[in-house]
């Protein structure tokens, strides 16, 4: 399906990510939060070694915790929220977009006129109010940016199926005596979704960001818990003394997006 | 092009009235009470009770709600439960930081934008053409406040060349007319450059994009077989019919732009709607969050019927259907 090298570079680099975050204990220390003998192990720059002889391949934060350790297990949470988040925006999107694409009336003008309401309203005003008005967590970041990124995919699917419903081979099926919910499910959205799934890739890479701006605002995943976000964060007060804690997570949070928006770009091409 | 812009400023008025009545229905809904926050942990709840009275809370929301609308239609915004200033006062200091922030980095990321899109669709295939698309795409997906970070970390903590916290130094009021405008543009330059970049990633992307696409059109050829020469082309022929597109882009990465302005104005500290909004909304100061959030909502509206209006003002094709519509 990727033909091209940039798309293969994006697809390896998300594999890897994904390989590491899932095999956590395995390639780390295994203990992301926990804290040994601070003075002697904090603040320790990238390919060091502490008193315990401990080898610390990024270096260490301000509780003497293992950077690279933080950083394959915020990957865990980073990438899990941010796959679950699109999703769901996915599942609404589409639920949207076909309904408002082949129902005709009312019900079309509606839901179009939803989407280009919530189009228009600014995201991030609605992404702090959300995340801020409730208890702080992992899974309210998964519906808050599920519930406020569904709009494109709505619009990409509404094109896709009113184009796709004047088609011969809907007609067909329509006299062949088959129900709107049969013909919708079985003949049209199988062949609208390549789109979606470059808009979910490209998605991805957005929610990944958004999720760790939540977290840096600190109405994410909260500390000790270790997320992209939250890592740059805690970095940020230490810039002036050990910048690796704040630039770190960073990097790997740019790998991963870049390599969305390439894998992304490569599917489009292909379609 | 008048009547565009009469409907387009009253489906933009709609949108305002539905953001500011979403935020008051999940104010109320959302947990957390400011009354308490105000008065502390030892609060009594009779006294609680009497504040909740004071403040309106008691009434059903619909009540409360019409209220709201009431006072801001007669210019009344409340005030700020937190600090006790009006909130119109707090949000007039505000925006024009903001709203200078987002025009002048949107007017330099599509400059620059533009200039590294249609580089690349000169040298096309090229290794400049590569290295651009890289940096675009890597610049596309840095988050702002990490690159804000790391700004700081390079221009303020190791160079020591430029200030990363507020508008102006501690020592502006003391300055020379000359001087604290010079020191206002020292400030700006960091925060200026986090958002200029990151929108110009995106700004490059969609000029290249665009530009090829017009490049493989029709017209493009016939110049091309009438002997015109190539830079020729590509401004008058490609970029002009790129520039609608373009345009409209430029309208919708406002509220992107605001976004990124809300992270980038929390970390230098920038004294915008941002930064009101972000520290509302965690002190629960219902009525900041209400104007702030009326305040963004206008200016993103403001953006996309200002591109909605440009659009048609470039191409005579859009004015033309939306006339006869």
């Amino acid at each position: 399906m990727v033909r091209n090298r940039r798309g293969a570079f994006g697809a390896t680099v998300l594999l890897l990510a994904v390989a590491f975050a899932v095999s956590a204990p395995f390639v780390t220390n295994g203990r992301p939060a926990a804290q040994g003998d601070i003075v002697a192990t904090r603040f320790l720059p990238p390919l060091s070694t502490d008193p315990s002889g401990a080898f610390h391949l990024l270096g260490t934060d301000r509780f003497g915790r293992d950077l690279w350790t933080r950083l394959v297990y915020g990957a865990r949470i980073s990438l899990s929220v941010s796959a679950l988040a699109v999703l769901l925006s996915t599942l609404i999107g589409v639920l949207v977009g076909a309904t408002a694409g082949y129902a005709t009336g009312a019900l079309s003008l509606v839901l179009l006129g939803v989407t280009d309401f919530a189009l228009a309203v600014p995201r991030v005003v609605l992404l702090l109010l959300l995340a801020a008005m409730w208890r702080p967590s992992a899974a309210l970041v998964v519906i808050v940016l599920g519930v406020t990124g569904w709009m494109t995919i709505a619009r990409l699917v509404h094109g896709e199926v009113r184009g796709l419903a004047a088609r011969a081979f809907v007609e067909g099926a329509v006299a062949s005596g088959a129900r709107p919910a049969r013909i919708l499910w079985r003949h049209i959205l199988p062949n609208a979704l390549t789109p979606v799934i470059v808009a979910a890739t490209l998605g991805v890479g957005n929610a990944i960001t958004l999720e760790a701006g939540l977290s840096f605002l600190g109405v994410g995943v909260q500390p000790p818990a270790p997320s992209w976000g939250n890592m740059i964060a805690s970095g940020r007060d230490t810039l002036v003394n050990a910048w690796w804690v704040a630039t770190m997570p960073g990097i790997a949070l740019v790998l991963v997006v870049v390599a969305c928006t390439l894998l992304g770009d490569a599917l489009n091409k292909d379609h | 092009m008048f009547g565009i812009l009469i409907r387009r400023g009253m489906a933009g008025c709609l949108v305002v009235l539905g953001v500011t009545t979403l935020t008051f229905l999940l104010l109320r809904l959302a947990p957390g009470d400011p009354a308490l926050r105000l008065l502390g942990p030892t609060a009594t709840p009779a006294q609680v009770a009497a504040l909740h009275h004071a403040m309106g809370f008691d009434d059903p929301v619909p009540t409360q709600y019409a209220r709201w609308l009431g006072s801001m239609a007669r210019g009344d915004w409340g005030e700020s439960i937190a600090t006790g200033r009006r909130v119109r006062d707090m949000l007039a200091d505000a925006w024009p930081a903001t709203f200078g922030l987002v025009l002048v980095s949107l007017i330099l990321s599509y400059g620059l934008g533009l200039l590294v899109g249609s580089v690349q669709t000169a040298r096309a295939g090229s290794r400049l053409d590569t290295i651009l698309s890289v940096t675009s795409v890597t610049l596309f997906a840095v988050p702002g406040y990490w690159l804000a970070l790391m700004l700081v970390a390079v221009f303020t903590y190791e160079a020591r060349l430029l200030p990363a916290f507020g508008a102006a130094g501690l020592d502006a009021d003391l300055l020379r007319p000359l001087g604290r405008v010079l020191d206002t543009i020292r400030h700006a330059i960091l925060p200026l450059a986090t958002l200029t970049l990151i929108g110009a990633g995106g700004a490059a992307r969609f000029v290249r994009g665009t530009m090829f696409d017009v490049a493989r059109l029709p017209f493009v050829t016939t110049a091309r077989a009438k002997g015109l020469r190539e830079s020729r082309i590509l401004r008058h022929h490609v970029l002009r019919n790129a520039l609608i597109p373009i345009l409209t882009l430029l309208g919708l990465s406002v509220p992107t732009l605001f976004s990124g302005a809300v992270f980038v104005e929390a970390v230098f500290a920038w004294p915008g709607v941002g930064r009101v909004l972000v520290e509302a909304v965690q002190a629960r100061d219902y009525p900041v969050v209400m104007g702030a959030t009326m305040v963004s909502a206008v200016l993103v509206v403001i953006g996309n019927v200002l591109a909605d209006v440009i659009a048609s003002a470039v191409d005579p094709r859009i004015r033309h259907r939306a006339g006869r519509a």
